[in-house]
């Protein structure tokens, strides 16, 4: 599970400082899996937040720009953007937990543990996806390697066999053999 | 891991300074994409005499070097290194502002890089609030799940540093057998 939480602030020129909030301006947030697809592309506000959970392992990409055209008007604008980005057992919130599931400090500590290990057993996971990933593209590329020198070497020979009987066919008509 | 690729609004001297989370002073990590001839600077707040490092990786991309420097409030650059692939830096913060580390793909002019980092600041909080006001001792369980959290955690971090060493084949690997891929947006 990843959470992002962000909070934007335009540059006052005048005040020569960033103003505490803007209303009105929206930052528009793409999220795309490992292959190309859109899983969240949505409009905040000036503040937001955002959650998606991966279902496929790999390069997610996560984008965010800004929707507001006033930027046009304001050249040599600023704008300050705060960017948390959590992932994992780091996106949980003990506070929530500790009061839905009624665990008591210890209980807790325990529970995070737990979280922590399941974290590792992901990553272990998907390392042994990768690393059949990566066997299978490096087996896929030695296929083509060798199917394409056989296919080089057969045309190689066949243009020589081709130029050969030509040579042989245009000395015979020259008399020359 | 996710990778985040920001895009300046058209307009030409539009800066995005990027600011990592103010609300729990604990730490950041993010992979991006550094496009050629481009810098990409991140700040944060630091108070006085609290301690922060930054771990930085480049994953993919050219010769899978980068350069870094990170500048306090005051503009003196207190860490510079040109065309790393990965380092670790920590610094005691002496002054109270907003510390800037930049990193640079401008000696480049056609690979666009793939950087990831990991920014801590302080400690890592308590996952309760109260936890930090303990006038009392730990119990034996209490220090026991402490010691075993740590050690998690540093499992959890050399799995990260394995993970991102051992993408680059990989990605050499797909990039060989089906192209170019992903193209990144500008």
């Amino acid at each position: 599970m990843v959470i992002g939480n962000y909070r934007t602030q335009l540059y006052d020129k005048q005040r020569e400082e960033y103003q505490p909030a803007t209303p009105g301006l929206g930052m528009f947030v793409e999220v795309k899996d490992p292959e190309d697809k859109l899983i969240l592309a949505r409009q905040y506000g000036s503040e937001g937040r955002f959650t998606f959970t991966s279902h496929t392992p790999g390069e997610h990409q996560i984008c965010l720009h800004s929707n507001s055209t006033k930027f046009s008007l304001f050249a040599g604008g600023m704008l300050r953007v705060h960017l948390d980005i959590q992932v994992g057992e780091h996106a949980n919130d003990y506070a929530e937990i500790a009061a839905k599931d009624k665990l008591s400090e210890l209980q807790l500590r325990v529970r995070q543990l737990v979280e922590q290990v399941e974290q590792i057993q992901k990553e272990q996971n998907y390392q042994r996806w990768r690393e059949e990933r990566f066997r299978q593209t490096s087996e896929s590329t030695n296929q083509r390697v060798l199917w394409w020198s056989i296919l080089q070497t057969l045309i190689l020979v066949a243009i020589g066999v081709w130029q050969m009987r030509h040579l042989k066919s245009f000395f015979e008509a020259k008399k020359l053999v | 891991m996710g990778c985040t690729a920001s895009r300046s609004a058209s307009t030409l001297l539009l800066l995005l300074l990027l600011l990592l989370r103010a609300e729990r002073p604990q730490g950041a990590e993010l992979t991006f994409e550094l496009p050629d001839n481009a810098k990409q600077c991140f700040h944060e707040e630091v108070e006085q005499g609290v301690k922060f490092s930054l771990d930085y990786q480049v994953i993919t991309g050219g010769h899978y070097d980068v350069d870094c420097y990170v500048e306090d409030p005051l503009g003196n650059a207190i860490y510079r290194e040109t065309k790393k692939q990965y380092d670790s830096f920590t610094h005691r913060a002496e002054v109270k502002g907003v510390y800037q580390f930049c990193f640079s793909n401008e000696f480049s002019t056609f690979s666009h890089k793939t950087v990831y980092f990991d920014f801590q600041v302080g400690d890592e909080p308590p996952i309760l609030p109260d936890m930090g006001n303990r006038v009392t001792a730990l119990t034996q369980m209490e220090s026991a799940c402490v010691t075993i959290h740590e050690a998690l955690r540093t499992v959890i971090d050399s799995q990260t540093h394995y993970r991102l060493r051992g993408a680059q084949d990989p990605a050499r690997a797909e990039h060989l057998n089906h192209g170019p891929g992903r193209e990144p947006k500008t």
